[in-house]
């Protein structure tokens, strides 16, 4: 089986001469949930441009599901949905005039692009929208229009581009949800992001692009497995003492009750524990540094609810 | 893409495209019918009754389809550069550069909607024009052709025009001051006999000229050029800006990057 998307040797220096992509090499398996992660300026967007046919290549080769985009593009093309970064569709258009259109494009007859635009608008929480403006839309419901735009022509690769930019956390987990469903359902995802827990929470494989080369390409798993170092949350019962030097362990007291402890590859949690326990310190709860107020937003907002 | 979904597609950027401009109607339709009105009062009307005849008809009936062609000219053309650039600038017609819709049918799309648009105030400036004058249609042939053929060759220099602005007013500048210089040089309100020779064969560098003098000879049976000529200038002038078009969508000039 062809994978769902290989790049071999991607180059694109653009006019101004800038190099943004130095050969890169990828390759997608199909039904994989895939994170190309890296900073502001690294490739990410480009290699997307390329892709999709919005950025011509300097040289390298590209296969959508084994197609070459130098062979057939359009037949390529079919199999693509890209979510853009920026909001790209015409604000003056409903919500149900820029679906139609898009499927148009692809030579869906309007019948079917009803029926289809019924199912994804309510999949994506906008049925409520389908004759408002785009302009009326909020920035979530925006990219979930984009999303929608996207999946009109039902394509076997879905590419997102950092899709959870300027989304609110309770739409950015309902967009999460939605991703895994259409994903399990055997849509190919590449996602470009700037959050490690965005990619860390969806995705199963994963590449760092940095300068326009791919600096590790593995899964996520391993790449964790390499992390050096994790900085935990504790909370005590009691007042914590003044003084939390501990010899092989760096310790700092964010409070009277909480403690932010470093790990480093290869030191034991259990003695750790054991020392604070020796010191007349008992913890009752424990987490990762990440993500702590978002988990409590959410949880604020369900209980609200 | 199948044939079915090059059809589908081309039906889908017509639909835009006519929705957008009825939609806007009082931007799009409306202003060609206060002007031309205002044409035919003055002009026609009141300054042409003391010209007297002109090509041996009388001075309104003289204008009557310069003024036709240019409500056709300038609508078509504004309709395919406003169109297409505004996609260009809120970077909706990547919506269509990412999909197989062949450049073919993306050109013939927005074509479309200018020769729909220009025809549309072609009918409306004809009616407005049937209140000051009787209309006679000396050969239906050459009427439509050339309706077609010139709306086709504006709307496809709009969009020529729209792939090289870079800001609205880049969208202004050629009908400001080209396509507005051209057509009134076109002889709308006077025949190329009354320019000196040299003038008149400067004139024969000019478009609109065959256009214009195309289409009056459609409607009056008079015409400054041989129609034959004018048919094969406005078509070499077509296929030379088709070629271009389609050239840029190819290339994808200031399209991709």
């Amino acid at each position: 089986m062809s994978p769902a998307l290989e790049i071999i040797g991607l180059e694109k220096t653009y006019a101004s001469g800038l190099q943004a992509l130095k050969g890169i090499d990828l390759k997608v398996e199909e039904g994989d949930f895939f994170a190309l992660l890296g900073p502001n300026g690294a490739g990410k967007s480009t290699t997307i441009g390329v892709i999709c046919s919005l950025v011509n290549k300097s040289a390298g080769t590209v296969r959508v599901k084994g197609i070459d985009i130098d062979d057939n593009f359009p037949a390529a093309k079919r199999h693509l949905g890209i979510v853009p970064q920026e909001f790209n569709f015409n604000v003056f258009e409903t919500v149900e005039d820029i679906l139609i259109h898009q499927a148009g494009y692809y030579g869906i007859p309007l019948k079917t692009a009803l029926e289809r635009i019924d199912v994804y608008l309510e999949k994506l929480g906008l049925e409520d929208k389908r004759q408002t403006r785009a302009r009326m839309l909020s920035g979530g419901m925006k990219r979930r229009l984009m999303i929608a735009r996207a999946l009109i022509h039902e394509p076997s690769v879905l590419i997102l581009d950092e899709p959870t930019a300027g989304v609110d956390i309770e739409m950015r987990r309902s967009m999460y949800d939605f991703l895994r469903e259409i994903n399990a359902s055997g849509t190919t995802i590449i996602l470009t992001t700037h959050y490690l827990e965005e990619a860390e929470s969806l995705c199963r494989n994963i590449a760092i692009i940095n300068h326009g080369t791919i600096v590790t390409n593995t899964s996520i798993k391993n790449l964790l497995r390499e992390l050096h170092r994790e900085i935990f949350i504790l909370d005590s019962r009691e007042v914590l003492p003044k003084d939390l030097s501990m010899d092989g362990f760096t310790l700092s007291r964010k409070d009277d009750y909480c403690i932010e402890a470093q790990i480093d590859q290869g030191q034991d949690l259990a003695e750790l524990m054991s020392r604070l326990h020796e010191r007349g310190v008992s913890i009752i709860s424990m987490r990762n540094r990440e993500n702590r107020l978002e988990q409590m937003f959410v949880s604020l907002l369900e209980q609200a609810s | 893409m199948t044939v079915y979904e090059q059809c589908v597609a081309l039906l889908t950027l017509m639909r835009k495209e006519f929705r957008r401009y009825t939609r806007i109607w009082s931007q799009t339709l409306l202003p060609s019918a206060i002007t031309m009105s205002l044409y035919f009062l003055i002009f026609g009307n009141l300054i042409g009754s003391r010209i007297g005849e002109m090509g041996g008809v009388s001075y309104m009936e003289f204008v009557v389809p310069g003024l036709i062609m240019m409500a056709i000219v300038t609508n078509s053309y504004a309709n395919v550069v406003s169109s297409f650039f505004g996609s260009k600038f809120n970077n909706s017609i990547e919506e269509l550069l990412v999909s197989p819709t062949p450049n073919h049918i993306i050109l013939l799309g927005f074509v479309s909607g200018g020769v729909s648009r220009g025809m549309l105030v072609a009918v409306i400036v004809t009616v407005v024009a049937s209140l000051f004058v009787d209309l006679n249609i000396h050969s239906y042939g050459v009427v439509v052709a050339v309706v077609a053929m010139t709306a086709i060759l504006f709307s496809l220099c709009g969009l020529i025009n729209a792939v090289f602005a870079n800001t609205f007013d880049d969208i202004n500048i050629v009908p400001t001051f080209v396509l507005t210089p051209l057509t009134y040089l076109g002889g709308v309100f006077y025949s190329l006999e009354l320019l000196p020779e040299f003038w008149a064969t400067v004139s024969q560098a000019n478009p609109l000229v065959y256009v214009v003098n195309a289409f009056r000879y459609g409607m009056l049976g008079v015409s400054d050029v041989s129609v034959g000529f004018a048919f094969i200038m406005i078509a070499a002038f077509t296929l030379v800006a088709y070629w271009y078009a389609a050239h840029l969508l190819r290339t994808g000039r200031r399209l991709r990057t």
